[in-house]
């Protein structure tokens, strides 16, 4: 059977994409094909001189040591990020899916910090563990003995920003994985609990096999969000310090082009980001989505 | 900034304030102006080019009621960086978590100590006789100031507290009982300390000869927008005479702790008795005024500084947490510093 859809008029069908059409272009195709142009360029801050170097800003900026330390250091942060977020994030699921009592309370609550912006959410953990008057830097010095000074301590400083990245998306990854849950069939889980499997049994051999697409999605989307939505986040609470320890490819592009105003090197490190997220597009559909079956 | 406004013949972005004053038919004298203040937005012939208006400098400032404790004398302000480190072993075996603290790394530890002792922090007297002016803050006295608070450091006698202001509040609310900062934290500090406190000179080292010299201005000042209507620039110069009264600076000046623009305005603040009631608060106007500013102590005028700053405050953290030496730090501060007012320098050709 036809599947397709016809359109008796010629015209409608392109009416009816041209809002969305209008929309790539003006907020993704233009400024994308501007940051292309820029990264070419070398400029002042007013734009009152200009000249065109070629691929003399990528040049140099894959001959800058602290741009590969950039790369490391994202790498390390999105992983975390991506581990610790989903690793907790399933645990909440799997316990709240067994709830009985309140379960609509106890989830209403772990959904709640996604309605935080980022910035609050960065300097709401850097209130807590700021080394002079925060509560959890207190706790650590005199109940643990452990001295929390993320301002010199590169560690700390990275153990903060995951922290707080990971608190701010354990919402959303919750609410898939819950909803990943609530899809298994009952009748699987139940036939196995006859054949004598426990709970931890059969998370491993029934839950978890079935929840692949949903890990798989949400893997991808943290990693993606560790690489570029966590900007606020770091800008509110360690402005990529000490020593450049948390430092992100994106919070550079910030850094470099609207404190340094050194357009061309930032938009040079725009387009290295753009070609990241078509990577990561392209691995999504092409592989991701492919192998996990659904 | 200062590139905005162009070489001779060149598009410039912003319109000099000796031209705006001159196109208002304002009557504009630019030396009733701080030269130590001013010298910083005028060009190479001497002409203004912004007009003044949040200057500060930098100031040590001391818990009293900590300094009785530990046996000093709270009304002898320690006046070099020996008699800090005296005050600081006794502060610290007085039971104080913290000693000395600072406020904005970059601007006391180089660029103002290096002014206070004649000292270069880049050639080309500190940028502003060329672009292609490069970084020298990693001299054999730099080298060995950041030596002593790295020394300091390990020795517990000086806790970092963050890149700017963020410190203040570890000396207002009574952890560290020594600061240098910004002037202008006065009010802040007035504010919020629930003890007596006392503000002093920056200190210096006094086998260097030449010093105490002077320190330098931070803050910001107003430029005037190139490419708009003469009545508006005529709008703007009486703006900037009506900022300019004595009155005016004068109450401003003792609200915030910044510094006065004018002489008059200082004068005036004296004539107040202001600075009898509150003693100390003229200290960074006679830091900046008793002597006559050399090439080193005139001001600093490099490109991209601002990212300079956050490479200094970069390896400066790497000394504090003592993954390199002072030296290797400023080695390295210098190092991309320079690439980066190279950088400048090529995109302002």
């Amino acid at each position: 059977m036809e599947k397709r859809v016809r359109f008796r008029s010629r015209w409608l069908p392109y009416a009816l994409v041209a809002p969305q059409i209008a929309v790539t272009l003006a907020f993704f195709i233009w400024p994308a094909a501007q940051a292309l142009w820029q990264s070419t360029l070398v400029q002042d801050a007013f734009g009152t001189s200009v000249q065109f170097v070629g691929a003399d800003n990528f040049i140099e900026l894959f001959g800058d040591p602290l741009y590969l330390r950039a790369f490391q250091v994202t790498g390390a942060f999105s992983l975390a990020v991506a581990v610790v977020g989903l690793a907790l994030a399933l645990l909440l699921a799997v316990m709240a899916d067994r709830v009985v009592r309140g379960a609509t309370a106890y989830k209403t609550l772990l959904i709640w910090p996604y309605a935080v912006a980022p910035a609050i959410a960065g300097v709401l953990w850097l209130f807590m563990f700021n080394p002079t008057v925060g509560v959890v830097a207190w706790w650590l010095r005199h109940l643990a003995g452990y001295e929390w000074d993320h301002l010199l301590r590169g560690d700390q400083a990275m153990a903060l920003v995951v922290v707080a990245a990971v608190w701010k998306q354990i919402s959303y990854n919750f609410l898939f994985f819950l909803a990943g849950l609530q899809s298994i069939p009952k009748s699987l889980i139940e036939a196995a609990a006859i054949d004598g499997a426990g709970p931890v049994r059969r998370l491993f051999t029934i839950v978890l096999p079935l929840l692949t697409p949903t890990l798989f999605f949400l893997l991808v989307v943290n990693v993606v969000y560790a690489f570029f939505d966590t900007f606020a986040i770091i800008d509110a609470s360690t402005q990529g310090g000490p020593s450049k320890a948390t430092e992100t490819l994106v919070f550079k592009v910030f850094q470099d082009g609207f404190r340094g105003l050194d357009l061309g090197g930032s938009a040079a490190q725009s387009v290295v980001l753009m070609a990241i997220v078509i990577a990561l597009t392209v691995i999504q559909f092409r592989y991701v989505e492919r192998r996990v079956q659904y | 900034m200062m590139a905005a406004s162009g070489g001779e013949g060149k598009k410039s972005v912003v319109k000099p304030v000796h031209e705006v004053m001159a196109m208002g038919g304002q009557k504009f004298d630019p030396t009733v102006y701080v030269p130590a203040v001013s010298s910083y937005y005028t060009d190479a012939r001497g002409r203004m080019l912004s007009l003044p208006f949040n200057s500060s400098t930098t100031v040590f400032y001391f818990n009293k009621e900590a300094f009785q404790k530990a046996g000093l004398d709270p009304d002898k302000p320690p006046l070099t960086w020996n008699e800090v480190a005296t005050a600081a072993a006794k502060l610290k075996a007085s039971g104080a978590a913290c000693a000395y603290t600072t406020g904005w790394q970059s601007w006391v530890h180089l660029e103002n100590t290096s002014a206070w002792h004649n000292q270069p922090f880049a050639t080309k007297g500190n940028g502003f006789d060329g672009l292609d002016a490069t970084l020298t803050f990693n001299g054999p006295f730099q080298v060995r100031h950041i030596g002593m608070l790295a020394d300091w450091h390990k020795k517990g006698w000086f806790t970092y507290g963050g890149r700017k202001n963020e410190p203040e509040a570890k000396f207002f609310n009574g952890e560290c009982m020594m600061l240098t900062s910004s002037s202008a934290a006065y009010g802040h500090i007035a504010r919020n300390a629930k003890f007596p406190f006392a503000v002093s000179a920056l200190p210096y080292h006094a086998d260097v000869k030449g010093a105490p010299q002077n320190t330098i201005i931070g803050g910001a000042s107003l430029w005037v927008m190139a490419g708009k209507k003469p009545e508006d620039y005529k709008g703007i110069a009486r703006f900037f005479t009506f900022l300019s009264q004595p009155e005016l600076q004068a109450e401003w000046h003792q609200q915030t702790g910044y510094l006065p623009i004018t002489q008059a305005a200082s004068d005036l603040t004296r004539k107040q008795g202001f600075y009898d009631k509150n003693p100390g608060t003229d200290v960074s106007v006679r830091q900046m005024t008793a002597r006559a500013p050399t090439a080193n102590s005139k001001g600093i005028r490099l490109g991209s500084f601002v990212q300079i700053r956050t490479v200094i405050d970069e390896e400066l953290e790497a000394v504090w947490a003592d993954k390199k030496t002072p030296r290797q730090a400023l080695d390295d501060a210098v190092a991309r510093g320079n690439d980066l007012l190279r950088k400048f320098e090529k995109a302002n050709r």
